[in-house]
Formats: structure tokens, sequence, C-alpha cells
């Protein structure tokens, strides 16, 4: 009735509508569903009720600030050349010192493209394989035709490159420490929540969050929609723990008791609520006895048999700060209730935890509790009511990680099913040299790197060392950077001047859409569009790879036509249609494309999947989304590990691990070696037994970096650095965003919309800090100014302040000078949790606040 | 005056405050719809910085370990004998429907407006020299939408929309205990709060202890009385880690007496002077 068009979008937060007028979109709204046309939707009876979730996608706050973001002053929206680079001049003459420093001018296109054509071709010439490297960040847009696993890696593959190896960001103590004892290696080592939620519903009593915030997090994609269902567990009654240094808002949101732990420290927390259990004869003896294996050292150790300590409530206090009540009162509620363990923002993964100097000893602890409780019976197991709802999950649509157009069958879950279903043409990268993501500033500033690779397919892939240089592979001189996020993202970010700044590299393109983060060091820059402004297609929450089956978060699972709903804003373009005009330069335009746009690409994705069995291309196209009716109540995945429990084949619908990996027959137990729950792990024995930091017996060590290691000296309070509510990572903060107004999100005053560091009373009035004053958060890394908040949610001596802003802004120097951009991993560490890993340890810092008394920057 | 016949359907918002987590989609929507997007007759742009139509305001009550966490959405309330009416002169319309509308032309220049609205309700937009308000999003329930956008965007269903007569909505308020912000004004707002008193009023915490061969133990079930001046005010029973929360409590400072008492322990009390939301030192019961 207004005039406008109604579209379909999927985003990192949810699917949403798009309403477009005279080619400007006039608002985005999440789908309500149409009771007339669109499947029903479950009913879950549990304890005499019966639950229904909405009929609608509830969508995370950063969708529906998308609007902003791409109508953003900062967009791209023409090539450029910084102004004192001349591609004419040989390497060494370019002003490379001067990236980050030196302004930019207007070029054409065809000038842009040339250039870059130009230099992949001389790299080749002059250096050989492995010198170009391109490097991309942990997300991306949504869809799968534009996917940095789908179009950048087969125009990758198809110009040989050094690949910047993304480490397990997400999982980090799951994948190095928690699998050791579990397997689940294609779950990078992290529990499943099949079927769970009806039996969390119909069952348990008592959850406990363990470094969980879904109402913060969002379940990774999975929007809003497991709000309601954490209300319905409130409203039946259960209980609620929240062991976490910050009383976050799902604390908030739930009640319940909050414990807050000094960060980094939970090993200590889990083995003494261990050592209540064992004291007080209060664990599983039978699922120990039948299901794990090396529980008598374990015990040994617990107790102190074998080291002289035992690790009772007491003895965890002083590493702790909860008290030694506190922790016998929730060993015995904990033996008493049934009760899901919720380590993450899914309730079975992930968590800040996972990411500090001590991420592995607490994602390890995590299985080991579980362990001793008889994981698996009603009412016992992983989640938080974020998972495991009865969505059909045989229904197929592709994920992310199925690699979407690239032809790329190792790097890329391709090989399973979107390769074979929608044949394309194999992509196949020449050049086998990666550099950790973590390291690259080192790589180039060093020429030299160490890493250890993500790598799914069993346990031991992890323990192969790559080298960089690879034998006989020239060292990287061409940076191909897409997106520019390591500033807000990567720990001791500030390493990124330094690297952007040496000569050791010959030639810097980014191609973003927005002008932020390490945009600002490049030769070349590259505007590439927005998904609005171009075709994909996608479903919401589908990750694909070693997140298959992430839509049980879902109350629905939504497909999505994501329609080009504007024309690319200045001269953008779209990322697909940018890969294309180099290749055609290179005499790969035909190879890169197979001659097709990107709206062709949706109709081959789409022919691929389900959906052509309810829907026809035209239907789709033109209403945009489908819901996918849920699971036949036959075809619903039992619960997960009841399976184990009864020592009965494997009966949830994830085809992990390989046949190959087990030591049973086929489906029978674990993927460790001994296929059970090892209290001690084997993998750990064959590989490093005498590992001082990543022992096979799950020791508690004190993190190297703490109030009691010498950071601890002049930087006496410990600074965590979760994942930010409002932005997906980089993905909605900066850019003059409408979430820049959110009163938790930034603060404005004095002309700038300061970051947030979130202090105790305490802490605060120790230093003479008021509500809202700016203040300086330091260490022998650098400084960050901040706008102090606050707050009764954290205890003495821990400060919270989000991870990943977007923007970058040095007060002078880059590298050198107080950034006001917000970007906290400038404070944090580049070291990794234990040796011989490729792993991020960011969210440990100690750091010094006080007043700021410097100069303000100029008023915006 | 509101000489609107009682029986029409009239819109209102309904906000609970406990599903509320803060997300902020609320904020969001509110800024999707209207920043950079003309509404004639309805609403001109919202700037894009600045204004917060619907506001998040925050209360934290007591210090760490025991606290709670209060978000409450705030925005016009479409107040039925609106200040803001009276002083528009012609400027401020209310409809028939109940939606209060401050005309984008009319109202040009009329910064008084801003401080016509006694709950802060009003945003003077510099550029366009008008106050401007969140209009119920009264340009889209004409067009038969049947939410504004915050209710359409809120996951927890925390804010809902209900068109109902104002015999309707009385008998809802009274069912539901809905509150208003500031009834003593006498604005008769329509936007209607649940569980209102997590927000403006005060809680007192703690914790219960005791000795047991020597080790400190929470103790479950004490039973916690809080009188004042004779009378008993509040009441709870402390739960696995002896804490308690005693909520509700009138905003006004006051002295109080604490009384703990247990089955098997001799009872213990401390005299408590609240001047805002608290939390107790743990308290420590001897054995009987
Ligand atoms: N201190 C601390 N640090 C952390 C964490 C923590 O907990 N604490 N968490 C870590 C974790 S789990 C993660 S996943 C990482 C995330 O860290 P990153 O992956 O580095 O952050 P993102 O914001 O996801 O980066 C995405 C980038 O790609 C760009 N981009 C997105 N879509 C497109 C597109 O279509 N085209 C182009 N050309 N560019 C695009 C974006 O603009 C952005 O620059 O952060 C890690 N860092
Ligand atoms: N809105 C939003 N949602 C997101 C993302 C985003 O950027 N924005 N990122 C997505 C991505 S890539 C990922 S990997 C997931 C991450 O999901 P999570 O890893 O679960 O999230 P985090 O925020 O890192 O950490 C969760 C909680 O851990 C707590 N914590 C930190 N350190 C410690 C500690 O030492 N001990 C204990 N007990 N608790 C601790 C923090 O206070 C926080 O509340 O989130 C995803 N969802
Ligand atoms: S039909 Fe075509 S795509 Fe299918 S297997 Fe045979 S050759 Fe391959
Ligand atoms: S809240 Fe303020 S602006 Fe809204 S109707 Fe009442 S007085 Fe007028
Ligand atoms: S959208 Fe709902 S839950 Fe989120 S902040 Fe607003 S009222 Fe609260
Ligand atoms: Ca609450
Ligand atoms: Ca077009
Ligand atoms: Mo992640």
């Amino acid at each position: 009735p207004d005039g406008s068009r109604r579209f379909t979008q999927v985003t990192n937060g949810g699917p949403l509508f798009v309403y477009v007028k005279d080619g400007r979109i006039l608002r985005v709204t999440p789908i309500e569903f149409d009771d007339a046309e669109d499947a029903p939707s479950w009913a879950m009876p549990a304890r005499g009720q019966v639950f229904r979730p909405q009929r609608r996608a509830n969508v995370a706050p950063h969708a529906l600030a998308v609007k902003s973001t791409v109508y953003s002053d900062q967009r791209l929206l023409y090539p450029m050349k910084r102004v004192d680079f001349d591609p004419s001049q040989p390497p060494g003459q370019r002003n490379e010192a001067n990236r980050g420093v030196s302004g930019y001018e207007r070029i054409s296109w065809e000038e842009a493209l040339d250039i870059v054509a130009g230099e992949i071709l001389r790299m080749k010439r002059e250096h050989g394989p492995g010198a170009i490297a391109t490097y991309h960040s942990s997300h991306h847009q949504w869809g799968n035709v534009g996917y940095y696993l789908s179009a950048l890696m087969r125009f990758g593959n198809a110009i040989g490159v050094t690949r910047v190896a993304l480490n397990p960001d997400s999982w980090e103590g799951w994948y190095w420490g928690a699998m050791h004892h579990l397997g689940n290696s294609f779950r990078l080592g992290s529990p499943t929540n099949y079927g769970t939620l009806q039996d969390c519903l119909e069952e348990c009593e008592l959850i406990i969050f363990w470094s969980s915030d879904p109402e913060s997090q969002f379940g990774t994609y999975g929007g809003q929609d497991g709000g309601q269902r954490r209300l319905w567990g409130k409203q039946l009654g259960m209980q609620f723990v929240h062991i976490n240094p910050h009383y976050c808002p799902t604390a908030g949101m739930m009640g319940g008791k909050w414990m807050p732990i000094r960060p980094g420290t939970d090993n200590a927390l889990a083995i003494a609520i261990m050592q209540v259990w064992i004291a007080e004869d209060l664990y599983d003896r039978d699922f120990v006895a039948r299901r794990t294996t090396g529980f008598d050292e374990w015990r040994a150790y617990v107790m102190g048999d074998s080291d002289g300590i035992p690790k009772t409530p007491e003895w965890q206090e002083a590493e702790t700060g909860i008290p030694a009540r506190d922790v016998r009162a929730l060993a015995r509620l904990w033996a008493k209730k049934k009760t899901y363990l919720a380590p993450g923002v899914r309730g079975s993964g992930l968590g800040g935890a996972c990411r500090g100097a001590n991420g592995t000893q607490w994602a390890r602890a995590m299985i080991l509790l579980m362990a001793m409780r008889g994981w698996g019976r009603p009412g016992v197991n992983f989640g938080n009511l974020q998972g495991g709802t009865p969505v059909d999950l045989h229904f197929y649509f592709p994920g992310y990680a199925e690699g979407g157009i690239s032809g790329e069958l190792n790097q890329t879950a391709a090989a399973a099913n979107n390769y074979t279903r929608m044949p394309h043409l194999v992509s196949v990268n020449p050049v086998t040299q990666t550099i950790p993501r973590q390291r690259l500033p080192e790589a180039i500033l060093e020429g030299q790197a160490e890493g250890y690779p993500l790598d799914p397919s069993s346990i031991e892939g992890q323990f192969r060392r790559t080298i960089y240089p690879a034998p006989g592979y020239s060292k990287v001189k061409m940076l191909y950077r897409y997106g520019g996020s390591s500033f807000g993202t990567i720990g001791e970010s500030g390493r990124f001047v330094a690297m952007y700044q040496s000569p050791n590299l010959e030639f810097v393109v980014n191609q973003s859409i927005w002008d932020e983060g390490e945009a600002k060091f490049a030769d070349i820059i590259l505007p590439a569009c927005t998904q609005f402004e171009r075709d994909d297609i996608g479903e919401w929450g589908n990750a694909g790879g070693f997140g298959l089956h992430m839509q049980e978060q879902l109350n629905h699972r939504v497909i999505a036509m994501q329609h080009q709903c504007i024309e690319p804003l200045g001269e953008s373009k779209s990322d697909y249609q940018i890969f294309w005009d180099i290749c055609k330069r290179l005499g790969l335009g035909t190879y890169f494309s197979e001659g097709m746009t990107e709206l062709d690409w949706c109709r081959r994705v789409f022919d691929s999947t389900d959906l052509p069995k309810h829907v026809s291309w035209r239907q789709f196209l033109k209403k945009g989304y489908f819901v996918v009716p849920p699971a036949p109540a036959g075809l619903r995945p039992p619960r997960d590990m009841q399976w184990y429990l009864d020592g009965r084949q494997k009966d949830v619908p994830e085809p992990y691990p390989l046949p190959g990996a087990y030591s049973s027959k086929y489906g029978e137990g674990l993927q460790t070696q001994t296929g059970k729950i090892e209290f001690v792990s084997s993998s750990l024995k064959r590989f490093d037994p005498e590992s001082p930091d990543r022992p096979p017996l799950n020791r508690y060590i004190p993190a190297w970096e703490s109030p009691h290691t010498e950071h601890g000296v002049n930087y006496p309070l410990q600074l965590i650095t979760p994942h930010q509510r409002f932005s997906f990572h980089t993905m909605s903060d900066g850019k003059d965003s409408a979430i820049k107004d959110i009163r938790d999100h930034r603060v404005w005053k004095d002309g700038h919309f300061w970051w947030i560091l979130r202090i105790s009373p305490a802490d605060a009035a120790a230093r003479g800090i008021a509500h809202h004053d700016l203040v300086e958060v330091f260490n022998d890394r650098g400084t960050v100014i901040c706008a102090a908040d606050l707050t009764a949610t954290l205890p003495a001596g821990v400060l919270h302040s989000f991870e990943s802003c977007a923007t970058y802004e040095p007060l002078g120097v880059p590298g050198e000078s107080p950034d006001i951009g917000g970007c906290m991993n400038l404070l944090t560490p580049k070291r990794q949790q234990v040796a011989k890993t490729a792993s991020t340890a960011a969210m440990t810092a100690q750091v010094q606040v006080r007043r700021w008394a410097g100069e303000l920057p100029p008023e915006r | 005056m509101n000489t609107m016949n009682s029986s029409t359907p009239k819109w209102n918002l309904i906000i609970d405050i406990d599903r509320c987590n803060n997300c902020n989609n609320c904020v969001l929507a509110v800024k999707d719809e209207h920043v950079g997007n003309d509404f004639p007759g309805y609403a001109a742009p919202q700037p894009l910085h600045g204004h917060h139509w619907l506001e998040m305001k925050r209360a934290e009550h007591g210090q760490a370990p025991i606290v709670d966490i209060v978000n409450l959405p705030t925005l016009c309330n479409h107040c039925d004998d609106a200040p803001c009416v009276k002083v528009g002169q012609g400027a401020v319309k209310k409809r028939d429907d109940g939606i209060v509308l401050i005309d984008p032309q009319a109202a040009r220049g009329r910064r008084d407006l801003v401080d016509a609205c006694p709950y802060g309700a009003v945003w003077w937009n510099e550029e366009l020299q008008l106050p401007q308000h969140w209009i119920f999003d009264a340009h889209l329930l004409d067009q038969g939408w049947k939410a504004p956008r915050c209710a359409q965007a809120c996951p927890t269903e925390a804010i809902r929309a209900v068109k109902v007569s104002d015999a309707e909505m009385a008998a809802l308020a009274a069912e539901q205990g809905l509150e208003v912000l500031k009834p003593e004004l006498g604005t008769r707002p329509r936007v209607h709060y649940r569980n209102l008193k997590r927000f403006t009023h005060w809680v007192l915490a703690g914790s219960v202890v005791t000795l047991r061969d020597g080790v400190e133990e929470c103790i479950e079930g004490a039973e916690v009385t809080l009188s004042h001046a004779g009378q008993v005010v509040a009441r709870a029973v402390t739960d696995a880690f002896g804490e308690y929360r005693l909520r509700d409590l009138p905003n006004v400072a006051r002295r109080y007496e604490l009384q703990v008492g247990h089955r098997h322990r001799t009872a213990a009390g401390q005299d408590v002077n609240l001047v805002g939301s608290a939390t107790l030192q743990a308290l420590r019961l001897s054995p009987d």
C-alpha cells in the first residue's frame, strides 16, 4: 500500500523482509509466517503443557541495524589508490612505510583491475608460487554464492595462493583440549544438542550456564529464537546457575545463582566439584566404570593421592574467588538435580572461557564433569535450551561450509553433498603453503612461522606441524586482503601496523565494503557491495561442515532467496564480479565463472536441494522464502549420548566420525583410542606425554598471564573481552551504524562514540573514576581509550569490554598511540594457549586503568 | 480532555519487564523505521544519532555476587490526558484510536513541546527544528499492520500491542497487575507495564551460612523476614546457596529489622538502614 516492494534476505542475525521503495531500502523486518501458506510449527508436550514456538523468525539486533550499514558514510564507493603508491616503481620505492598514513585518490575500475592483475602476474614471474597470499576473516555476509568459502576460494585456487589459515577461534579449548577426551573431531571436540529440547523441557531441573550467554551471542547465527524457549524453562521452575566473571544478560533475564569466577581459573572450580562428588560418593559410579577409562588415575590426582594436595573446595577458593561453601552447595545440588551443563553460547561448546590462556583446561573439564554424571541419562546432558529443536534435518540445503561454487574439495565440505548434487568445475590450489592467521605479522616481518592446522577429519589432524615458508615456495610478497577486521579481533593486533608498513610486502590490495580497519593500509582498495546489492541464496543458521545441523537451534528452518534489493551503491561491485573481472584479465574468466551470473548460480544451488520437491524456482523467487516443515514425529533425532550410555550403536543423524576412526565396530563408541570418554587422554599421551601445559591428565595449571604472574605487577586488573552483543564481530559496529546509539554498545560523549569499559564500582572508586568518565586502558602492548560503565555486574578485579570493534583510530602514529576506536585486542596477548597449537588466548589480558587526562580528538 | 467513546477500540502497549533481555531489537526497529524515512502527516525523519524515541533504561539492584538487572523500555505513552496535547494547541492531536501525533508540519519550531512532556519522550530535531516522538507506528497501523515495529521485533514478546476498548484495557490491567509510569501525574498513559516494581522498587539480598564440623556451609531453607516499625514487609526462604532476595521494597530510605530463623539453628537478626537496593554480607547462624 505504500508503494514499496518486499524482498527477502538472510543475515548472520537471521532472515529478513526487505522493503524497497524508489530504489532505496525503506525498512527491514523479521519474517512473520503466513499461516495459510507456510508450514505449521511443531508442538512439544512436556510436563503437562504443550509448548509452541512463535510463528516468526526472531532476529538478532545486528540484523535490524543493516540498513544503516548499507547506507553508511563509510562505504567504499570507488576504486582507490594510495596517493604515494606507484605500481610502475620497483618494490622498496613504493612508500610502503606510509601505509596507514597516506591518503587515497579515486581511480577507475580499469586502472585498479589492471594494477591488481598485473601484480598477480608479476608475483608469479618474479617470485614464484606462494608469493601471493589471500587473507579473509572468519565471517562473511550470508549466502552460498558470494561467501568467502565459495567465490573467493574459487578465485584463490584459480590464481594459486598461499592461504592465511584460520585457527579454530570459536572452539579453541574444545579443539585443542576437549577433543582428546571425547573425540568428536568433526565437531572440533565439542558435544552436540540432538534431541535435547524435549528431554530438557521434560526432565531437567537445573541448568548450569558456564561461560554461557546465549541472550548476547544468540547461538551464532541463531537470531533470537532461543529466548522464548529459555523462558519456558523459567516458567517450568527450573533453577539456574551462572559461572561467569560477568553477570551477563542471560543471567539478568533468567536469574539464579551467580558465581563470579576469576577468569581463567575454571578448571580449579571444576576439579573441586569433582572432589566433593568423590569424597561424598555423589557421582555415577556405573557410568564411570562402563563408559570411561583412566578414572583411578584421575581420582588419585583429585583426592591428592598422587601429589599430596586434595583438590578441595577450600583449595580452589584462593584461585577462583568462589567461596568453598558455594562450591559444596553447587556440587551437591548438581548431584541431586537432573542437570544440564551449558558451556558456551549453545550450551555445547564455544564459550569465552575456551578462548583464554587456560581455554583447553576449561573445555577438557567440561567433558570430565559430564563423565561423572552419567551423560545421556534423562535430564542429564549438555545444553541451555538453545539447541535440539525438532526441525527436519533430512531436508537438504547446503550450508556455507559446503563451499558453494568453489569446486574446492579439500578445504570445504563440498565433497560430502554439494559437489555431487551441483556438479561444477573442480578447482585446486596449486600452492600448499599456509600461514596461521595468528602468526601472519611474524611471517611477513620475520620471514618464518609455525602452525598447527584446523583439520577436523581426525584427532591427530591438529598434530601435524606446518612451517612457513614451506619448502621451495616463495615467501609472501603480495597480500590480497578480503575484509579488514584484524585490529578488532586478533590478539596483540598492533602487530599488524608494522606488518603492513613493511617493505617485505611489495603490494597490498584490500577488497572491502567499508573504509575501516585494515582497508586503510592498502595500496589499492577495491570496493565491494553489500549482500543487499547482489543475488545470493541461503538458509538461516545453516553453516554446514563442523557446524552441521546448527539449524536445530532454530524454531523453524527458513531458506530464502537473497534478492538483489537495490543497485550497488556508487561504483561498488559484488565480490564475485570483481573476481571475475580480474580473472578475465588473466584469461581465466570462463574458468572462474562458467559463464554464469550470480543469479544463475542461485538457480543451480536451488536445483541441487530438496526445495524443488516443494516449490518451483519461479514461486521461490517471487515469495522469497520457504519454511521447512518440522520433522515428523518418528524422524525427530533421539537425544544424543543415550546411545552411548546404553552401549548401543550411535543413532543421531551425523555422519561422524569417519568409519576408519572407530576402534570399536562401526558406529559403536567414541572416536577416542579406547572408544570411551578418557579421563587420561591417549591421543595426548601419544603426541606429547610430558607436555607441561597440555598434559594427558587435565591438571589445574595456573594461567601464564594473571594477577599472580609478572603481568599482574603493573597491570593488576583482569580484562575479559567476550563477543559483542549488538554487532556480529566487526560487521555492524562503526560505519555510523544505528547500534552506536545503543547505550550498552557505545557512549556518546564530547563529540565521539566511545567504546565501553565495564568496571566494578570498587575498582572505579579506587581510581577516582565516575560513570562515563573517559579512561585509558593500557598495558605494555597498547592503550585504548574508553568510556567507563560502572556496574554491579562485575566483581572487583575484573574488567569487561567487548572484542571486535570495527574501527581502529590511533590518535597519532599508528601502532604507537592510543586508540579511540575501541580495539581492545591491542591489549590482548598473541601467545597461544598451549604450545604446539595455533590458538588464540585473547580472552586473557592483564591491564591497568586510569582516567584519561590527555587531549581529546577534534569533534567529528 | 478525552471526549472519545470508551467503547471505541484503542491502541495500548503492554510491556512485561520480566521478559525483557535488553536486546534492543525494539530500539533498532524504531530507528530502522524512522531514520531517513519521511512519513508525511505522521512523522518527519529521525536523525541518525541522538534520538531515543524508544529508550532503554537500566536498573542494577544490589552488589556482586547477588544482583538483579532490570531493563525498562520507555517511549511516548500516548497519554489520554496528555500535557503535550494541551500545550500543543492544535499541533498535537489525539486520534480516535488513542494515538497521539505531533504534527510534523504544525509543530515546527515548537521547542516548548519537549518540555511539555513529563516523561522526556519528546526529542528535539535540531536540523528540522521539530519536536518528535514515537508515533506508535500509526502510519503502519493505518495500512493494516497488526502491531508497531517494536512489538513485531521483540523476540520474547515482552512488548505486546493490543487494540481494545478502555473498559477491556482496564480489566486487563487489573487482571495482570499492570502499572503505568508516574500515575500521580494523571496523564493516563496507554503504555502499561507488568512487573514495573522490579525496576522502580528496591531489593535487599544476602545469604545465610553456618559452620558444620568446622566447615562453612550454605543454609538452605532458612526463613528470612524483613520488618519495618514492627510490621513484616517481606519474607523469603533461602535457596540451596543460602541466598535470599527480598524484592519490591518501597523505594524510600528506611530502617528495617532483618530476622533469620532456621529449624536447627539459633535465630539471628540485624538492623538494616536501607538507602537503596543492597546486598548484605553473609549472615552466620550458629548451631542450636
Ligand atoms: N579478545 C577476543 N578476540 C576474539 C574473540 C574473543 O572472544 N575475544 N573471538 C574470536 C572469534 S571466536 C572470532 S570468530 C573472531 C572473529 O574475527 P574476524 O573474523 O576477524 O571478524 P569479522 O568481523 O567476522 O570479520 C569479517 C570481515 O570480513 C568482511 N566481510 C564480510 N562480508 C564480506 C563480503 O561479502 N565481502 C567482503 N569483501 N568483505 C566482507 C567484514 O567487513 C570484516 O572485515 O574474533 C576472535 N577474536
Ligand atoms: N551478537 C553476537 N553474537 C555472536 C557473535 C558476535 O560477534 N556477536 N559471534 C559469534 C561467534 S563467531 C562465536 S565463536 C560465538 C561465541 O560464543 P561464546 O564463546 O559462548 O561467547 P563469548 O562472549 O566469547 O563468551 C561467553 C561468556 O563467557 C564469559 N567468560 C569469559 N571468560 C571467562 C572465564 O574465564 N570463565 C568463565 N566461566 N566465563 C568466562 C564471558 O563473560 C561471556 O559472558 O558467538 C557468536 N555469536
Ligand atoms: S549423471 Fe552426470 S553428474 Fe551424475 S554421475 Fe553421471 S556424469 Fe556425473
Ligand atoms: S508521553 Fe509525553 S509526548 Fe507522549 S503523549 Fe504523554 S505527554 Fe505527550
Ligand atoms: S526487543 Fe523486547 S526483549 Fe529486546 S530490549 Fe526490546 S523489549 Fe526488551
Ligand atoms: Ca530480570
Ligand atoms: Ca542489477
Ligand atoms: Mo567465532
